[in-house]
């Protein structure tokens, strides 16, 4: 196990050094920087169409150089890519298909054309920039990549303020007087020379995953733009290599879609487990709301009983709540059960009737009151009607907190009834109860 | 050049290139309609992790299995969208573009892994797919004629295609346009949706041994698109979807011989062909003929101008 580690090391260690990682890792760079721009600005699909528009301009640079050079080659599918931008944008202004339908053309027919071009010659080495080859990479390529890499990441460097702003608000943009024609043809062509890029890493097809993937996990994990890209990035590099190094394991993997896995197994677990946008977390929180939201429901009608008996006994009966509850007996009991557990009751013996605590019995006269103040102040200073603010009050009760509830109570000049004529427990007035229902205790004992 | 076009084997080639497209010009149409192109494209990348295993067990490219294993995958790829995109705050497209370029990757894998050096399956063949083997294809008698036996299964798929659509038309196209007047009808708009890409699923699938996994696209959209720039009226677009896909099967299939190449991207390049002449003269929407019709109003307004003077 020691010495399989250890070689791996070595192993590790050797592969570094090589070609492969490097371009891995300006792949990444690359990559991950624009798909920022790419997933806020909702043209993920974009990146996937000039990812196939590129192939007739590889077709066409492998035609018109003779040994493979990879500047023409990187020349031709520049070209075509940019090409295929600029069809979609006229398909969608002069016609009324959308631009759906017109990134679906223009990916089939340019991927077409680049085929039936292929077709017809033959061309050794086009596969690999179909499917993506890291093994294959030269020097010149390496140079390519390194040089574009850098060109990529000054100008975003340079137009980080004007592309922000452009990614979130194209009319504020105008608005500030951004030249934004001339942004857009500036970050379109840099999407199009950063798929050029990666096209020899992951391939025609999969140059999307590489754009789209590592910026979406990115935008689970945090909502600011530079954290946005320094994570994508990371995500990015991290993918590729893992990638490249899964794909080093075996004959039969290519790194191409290794790396696509490898962004999509980093992308699953983020959107699993994601702090803040993550769907367990999500529903983790939610389903803590919702038990908290029922428990509150539980302590507002043991108040209400105990209200509607003008104050005179601290329990009510399971029975009593679960028939103000409309509830089953088993599921009031339940409710009970957690009120316990949390500390707000206590059980009478035999488990018939339920005895608020001192929290339990503040924290329900604070919903009651939180419920009865909103509706007030519905119905006095936003002109509801008083059959219309229960339901609003019913949701907003659990919310409201300690600042906002004394706001309104100055606000309302300390009201005592609410729009239905009963009481609002204001705190003193709670306490007070609270002492009396005590008191009535110790001598009923 | 005419003579070689003429050649038996060149029409059972069309005839293959127009049932693989037909099924697809169809439901691309409808795919336009509810602007969901895009889905299409998605479902067809992803149909082949799903071929690929469905491959795997019964090892036969023709077998039925490997159309109940792409319409698996291309419900699950939209499934995988929705979940994305519903739960967080990842836009659709994004999702799109996350959902099938991973299930793409997988595919590219398990070809690799599952299916190791049987020759039947590889890489060219998932993108550029392969008709030329009509022609020498073993030949079956169906009502008196030697058919090719590998026509047989698309025509069914196309057949059946056609009478889903005619079955379900009004539903198709009431949802396609409101979803809301079509869920207050009864009809489940979820239950469409999901149908509608287990359908295409299908027709991706049976095209694929044809057109490969994403050349199948064009056969989706380019039609509909076309369609779309000459005529707004529904009926009349299918039917123009169709003719685009027999004259395109017919032009594909002449370039192909005409430059000695592929005879599916071939289909291809003459869509997109007709594709362009619709965006130019189409009688709907065509730059030229709206062109034209903005200089007569101007014309016209001058006149009008010059006569109140």
């Amino acid at each position: 196990m020691i010495i399989e580690i250890s070689n791996f090391g070595i192993h590790l260690a050797l592969t570094l050094g090589q070609k492969a990682p490097i371009a891995a890792i300006c792949v990444g760079i690359c990559c991950g920087l624009l798909g920022c721009f790419v997933v806020l600005r909702r043209v993920a699909l974009l990146g996937d169409a000039i990812s196939h528009a590129v192939f007739p301009g590889v077709v066409a640079g492998f035609m018109w150089s003779d040994e493979r050079n990879p500047w023409i080659i990187f020349l031709c599918a520049l070209l075509a890519g940019l090409l295929g931008v600029i069809v979609v944008r006229a398909i969608v202004s002069s016609t009324k298909l959308k631009s759906d339908a017109a990134l679906g053309i223009v990916l089939a027919s340019f991927f077409a054309i680049g085929i039936f071009w292929n077709s017809t010659q033959q061309f050794v080495g086009v596969n690999s920039f179909l499917f993506g080859d890291l093994t294959t990479i030269s020097d010149d390529d390496l140079w390519l990549m390194l040089g574009s890499t850098l060109i990529v990441s000054v100008l975003i460097f340079l137009f980080l303020r004007p592309f922000r702003v452009l990614s979130f608000d194209e009319g504020f943009a105008i608005g500030l007087g951004y030249p934004v024609k001339l942004l857009n043809g500036l970050f379109f062509g840099l999407l199009a020379f950063s798929v050029v890029v990666a096209l020899q890493a992951v391939g025609v097809i999969l140059v999307s995953a590489m754009l789209i993937t590592p910026a979406a996990t990115a935008y689970l994990l945090t909502d600011r733009i530079q954290k946005m890209m320094g994570l994508s990035v990371l995500l990015g590099i991290i993918a590729a290599l893992g990638g490249w190094l899964i794909a080093n394991l075996d004959v039969r993997f290519q790194s191409g879609p290794m790396i696509t896995l490898v962004a999509a197994f980093i992308f699953a677990l983020t959107y699993f487990l994601a702090p803040r946008h993550g769907v367990l977390s999500k529903f983790l929180r939610h389903s803590g709301m919702k038990s908290r939201v029922h428990r509150e429901n539980t302590l507002k009608a043991i108040y209400r009983i105990i209200e509607s008996d003008g104050f005179k006994a601290a329990g009510v009966g399971v029975e009593q709540l679960a028939e103000v509850r409309k509830l089953s007996f088993e599921q009031v009991s339940k409710d009970g059960q957690q009120l316990v557990r949390n500390g707000e009751a206590s059980w009478e013996e035999g488990k018939s009737a339920i005895y608020l605590t001192s929290p339990g019995w503040r924290r329900a006269a604070e919903i009651v009151r939180n419920h009865r103040l909103w509706e007030l102040y519905l119905t006095d200073q936003a002109d509801y009607a008083a059959d219309h603010v229960h339901e609003d009050a019913e949701k907003i009760e659990h919310i409201l907190g300690a600042d906002t509830v004394r706001k309104l109570e100055r606000d309302l000049n300390f009201p005592e009834f609410d729009p239905h004529g009963k009481p609002i427990p204001s705190l003193e007035a709670t306490l007070q109860i609270e002492r009396a229902i005590g008191k009535q205790e110790e001598t009923g004992y | 050049m005419i003579a070689s076009l003429l050649r038996i084997d060149n029409w059972w080639m069309i005839t293959m290139c127009f049932l693989v497209a037909l099924p697809c010009a169809l439901l691309g149409a409808f795919l336009i309609l509810r602007r969901m192109s895009l889905v299409g494209d998605a479902i067809s990348h992803s149909a082949l992790p799903g071929i690929v295993v469905a491959f795997a067990f019964v090892g036969d490219l023709s077998s039925p299995w490997l159309l109940v294993g792409a319409a698996i995958a291309g419900v699950l790829v939209t499934f995988l969208i929705e979940q994305i995109h519903r739960h967080t705050r990842i836009k659709q497209d994004a999702a799109i573009g996350i959902a099938f370029t991973s299930l793409f990757a997988l595919g590219l894998v398990l070809i690799r892994v599952l299916l190791g050096d049987k020759v039947h399956l590889h890489q060219d063949s998932v993108l550029e797919g392969n008709v030329s083997h009509v022609a020498y294809a073993a030949t079956v008698n169906v009502f008196g004629f030697d058919v090719p036996d590998s026509i047989i299964p698309a025509a069914i798929v196309a057949v059946v295609t056609l009478v889903l659509i005619m079955i379900f038309y009004r539903v198709l196209t009431l949802s396609s346009f409101d979803s809301g007047l079509a869920a207050s009808f009864g009809y489940k708009p979820a239950m469409v949706h999901y149908t509608l890409m287990a359908v295409i699923s299908v027709v991706v699938v049976s095209a694929f041994e044809a057109v490969g996994a994403i050349l199948v696209i064009a056969l989706l959209i380019l039609p509909g698109a076309t369609a779309y720039l000459c005529t707004h009226r529904l009926k009349l677009m299918l039917v123009l979807s169709v003719v685009h896909a027999l004259s395109s099967s017919i032009l594909g299939v002449y370039l192909s011989v005409l430059f000695n190449g592929k005879e599916s991207a071939g289909v291809v390049v003459a869509g997109t062909i007709l594709f362009i002449i619709a965006w130019m003269f189409g009688p709907a929407d065509g730059v030229i003929i709206k062109a034209i019709q903005r200089r007569n109003n101007t014309l016209e307004e001058s006149n009008s101008k010059l006569l109140k003077h």
